[in-house]
């Protein structure tokens, strides 16, 4: 075990997977001789040359363009979008080609491209630095997405996403790249994909979440209990594929549920995990589902925190949950 | 994943031109394109394919290109390229089997017509959207590259695509990386109703490489012989570590955008009667003749040949049986998920006889 930032343990997973496999390159702007502008990349020219460290031009669709090519010709690339923001330019081969490759060609050419960005508000970064836009891609067959919040679990999904046959969008919440450490398994640790993790444990409510919104339900959860409410907090951590099992168990144990994300409402991917429980779990739910989530506005850049949910909107959601049934 | 390293490897790098029986061979495979392209434009009016987008006018640039690169080298195509994949080693079968959509189709009927994937040909899965291939044929040449291959990329697309984000993101790349790339684009003047001049300013469309720092050449597409040097020599630099060339082949497309469009709404007839003046089938043909590499006898039993192959093909298509309806769940992922093996169980109870139809 070793004690590490997020991103820190970004940086770890990606230098131990290209240790660990010569196909694994990397690919972006600014991540060679700057070791990316958040430092995931920090040291990786440097141990592994300029061969498998590409510092590219500044264009996404090369740059996933160009990731999907070197896949199709058996490398592994992990092509890094400098903000989700950005990655529009990259959109239609994310979409129209990553996503469809394996598809459309039969199974003849499957295209593993992990695409890795820092997502999500939080940091000062206005209108276009702060983003949470994961929806886009979870609403595309084809394509996995996965957020970590915990440096462990950075780590253990980064490894999993590159030795993964399918493409995976890795969402990284930047607000919490330092601001999380944690204990860090040394050597090839994995998470599974399609698996949600059990924060805390309760019986009163099921709060999901996922990435950066993971410490603000944990705080609230902290809150609720001193108010006598026990919150069982699920970090989802793989949106595609969704452990719809766990989604399931836990509500069925508490008939309540409250959906938190800082992506906007409409469409935001609350919107999928309240449709499950609608679909599967109507007759377990004591009350209305309920979404904590940022609102249906561009993402403000002086008023960020009026936009984001913090622990104070996830408890007054919880408790209107509770005293509704 | 390895080179695969048992087929015939390329000509000879001295070899700049196709003569005596290879140039037979063009001929053959280019009378075979335009009998093809003829035969499915009628199939798609009978209504026995879905759609077509024909080739006529550009089976030189096709077969030349196609001759000019090695079975190692990777193909990434746009939808008028069937001819590439058959001078490949595709099976007309499979070729046939793909614009028919059926349980033959190695991509599964997955795609219209003209998309089509042959992954033992290197012939990359194509796609509708146009220009998307370009930065992939440049990223699988630095993957070469990286893996110490001596191969190339080629990726085809037309005058219209040079417009696209895609090309200029690809070529810019190729530059950067001098990536071991063949951008060959087929001028045929129409990108459907838009001519050549609304796509841009540029005199040439080769001379966008410049900007990129790489060669740009103007080939005359008409002259299978032309583009086999011109790309000859592109895949000599780019084997050589000299980087990328954008050769712009020029052609004119005789027949309609695909079968979806009527060119009378945007052109004359008198231009397509003046291009086909340079049909370069014809041309080819007569200079086979003059050479007495050919006479009308063996040329009579090329075209009867090709039309023989292409008529038992399209019967055994016709014959071939329907996809079977769940394997549109197959192939999304390397394994399905829970949730597409839960639709692909619900799809099953629907289509199942006196099943439920929710
Ligand atoms: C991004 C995109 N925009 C529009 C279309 C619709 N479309 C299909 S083919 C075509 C023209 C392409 O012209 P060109 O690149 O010259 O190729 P050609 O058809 O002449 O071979 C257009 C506009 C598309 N397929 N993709
Ligand atoms: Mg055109």
């Amino acid at each position: 075990m070793t004690e590490l930032t997020l991103v820190q343990a970004v940086n770890r997973g990606l230098q131990e997977a290209m240790r660990a496999d010569p196909d694994v390159i990397v690919l972006g702007e600014d991540v060679g001789v700057n070791g990316g502008v958040f430092r995931a990349t920090e040291g990786l020219l440097k141990e592994f040359g300029a061969d498998r460290v590409l510092d590219t031009p500044l264009s996404e669709t090369g740059i996933v363009g160009s990731a999907i090519g070197m896949a199709l010709y058996g490398l592994k690339p992990v092509a890094e979008i400098q903000f989700l923001d950005f990655i529009y330019p990259a959109f239609d081969q994310i979409v129209s080609e990553l996503a469809k490759m394996r598809y459309r060609s039969g199974g003849q050419f499957p295209c593993h491209v992990v695409v890795r960005a820092p997502y999500g508000g939080g940091i000062k970064g206005g209108l276009y630095h702060s983003q949470s836009t994961e929806a886009y891609f979870c609403h595309t067959a084809g394509l996995k997405v996965v957020v970590p919040s915990t440096p462990a679990d950075a780590k253990g999904l980064l490894r999993t996403a590159i030795a993964d046959e399918d493409p995976v969008l890795f969402l990284e919440p930047k607000r919490i790249y330092r601001s999380v450490t944690g204990e860090v398994p040394d050597g090839d640790h994995r998470v599974p994909f399609g698996s949600a993790r059990t924060v805390r444990a309760g019986s009163d409510v099921s709060v999901f979440a996922y990435g950066a919104m993971v410490p603000v339900v944990t705080e609230a959860a902290a809150a609720l209990e001193a108010e006598g409410i026990s919150a069982e907090v699920i970090d989802l951590r793989s949106l595609v594929p969704l452990d719809e099992e766990a989604v399931l168990a836990s509500v069925g144990r508490t008939g309540r549920a409250v959906v938190v994300h800082e992506a906007a409402r409409c469409c935001g991917f609350g919107a999928e995990v309240a449709a499950v429980l609608a679909e599967k779990a109507f007759y377990s739910l004591k009350a209305p589902i309920a979404r904590v989530t940022g609102y249906d506005t561009p993402f403000p850049y002086a008023l960020e925190n009026v936009y984001l949910p913090g622990p104070d909107r996830v408890v007054a959601a919880v408790r209107d949950t509770v005293r509704a049934g | 994943m390895a080179a695969t390293a048992s087929r015939p490897s390329a000509p000879a790098p001295s070899e700049d031109r196709l003569g005596g029986a290879r140039l037979v061979d063009a001929y053959r495979a280019m009378v075979l394109a335009r009998a093809l392209d003829e035969r499915c434009l009628s199939l798609q009016r009978q209504g026995r394919i879905g759609f077509y987008a024909p080739h006529a006018g550009q089976e030189a640039a096709l077969v030349g290109s196609a001759l000019a690169v090695a079975a190692e080298d990777w193909v990434f195509p746009a939808y008028r390229e069937m001819t590439v994949a058959l001078v490949r080693g595709a099976s007309l079968q499979a070729v046939v089997d793909q614009l028919f959509g059926d349980a033959g189709d190695l991509a599964k009927g997955r795609q219209m017509p003209n998309h089509f994937a042959f992954r033992d040909q290197h012939f990359v899965s194509a796609s509708s959207p146009i220009g998307t291939q370009i930065p992939q044929a440049v990223g699988a040449a630095m993957a070469a590259r990286y893996r110490k291959q001596a191969i190339t990329t080629i990726t085809y697309f037309g005058d219209g695509a040079t417009s696209s984000n895609d090309f200029h993101a690809g070529l810019n790349f190729a530059g950067v990386f001098r990536a071991p790339t063949i951008f060959f684009c087929q001028n045929n003047e129409w990108a459907i109703s838009l001519p050549r001049e609304r796509q841009t300013r540029s005199s040439t469309l080769a001379m966008k490489a410049e900007a990129y720092g790489f060669p740009g050449v103007v080939v005359d597409g008409n002259d299978v012989n032309a583009v086999y040097a011109a790309v000859r020599a592109a895949r000599a630099r780019a084997v050589a570590g000299d980087g990328p060339t954008l050769i712009e082949a020029q052609v004119y497309r005789f027949g309609p955008h695909s079968t979806s469009d009527d060119p009378r709404r945007y052109r004359a007839d008198a231009q397509v009667e003046e291009a086909r003046r340079r049909d370069p089938v014809a041309r080819l043909r007569a200079e086979l003749l003059a050479a007495q590499l050919l006479d009308e006898a063996a040329d009579a039993a090329l075209a009867e040949e090709a039309r023989t192959r292409i008529g038992e093909a399209i019967g055994r298509a016709e014959a071939t049986p329907a996809l079977e309806p769940l394997s549109i769940f197959d192939d999304v992922f390397a394994q399905p998920t829970a949730r597409l093996a839960e639709q692909r169980t619900d799809c099953a109870a629907h289509l199942a006889p006196g099943g439920r139809s929710s």
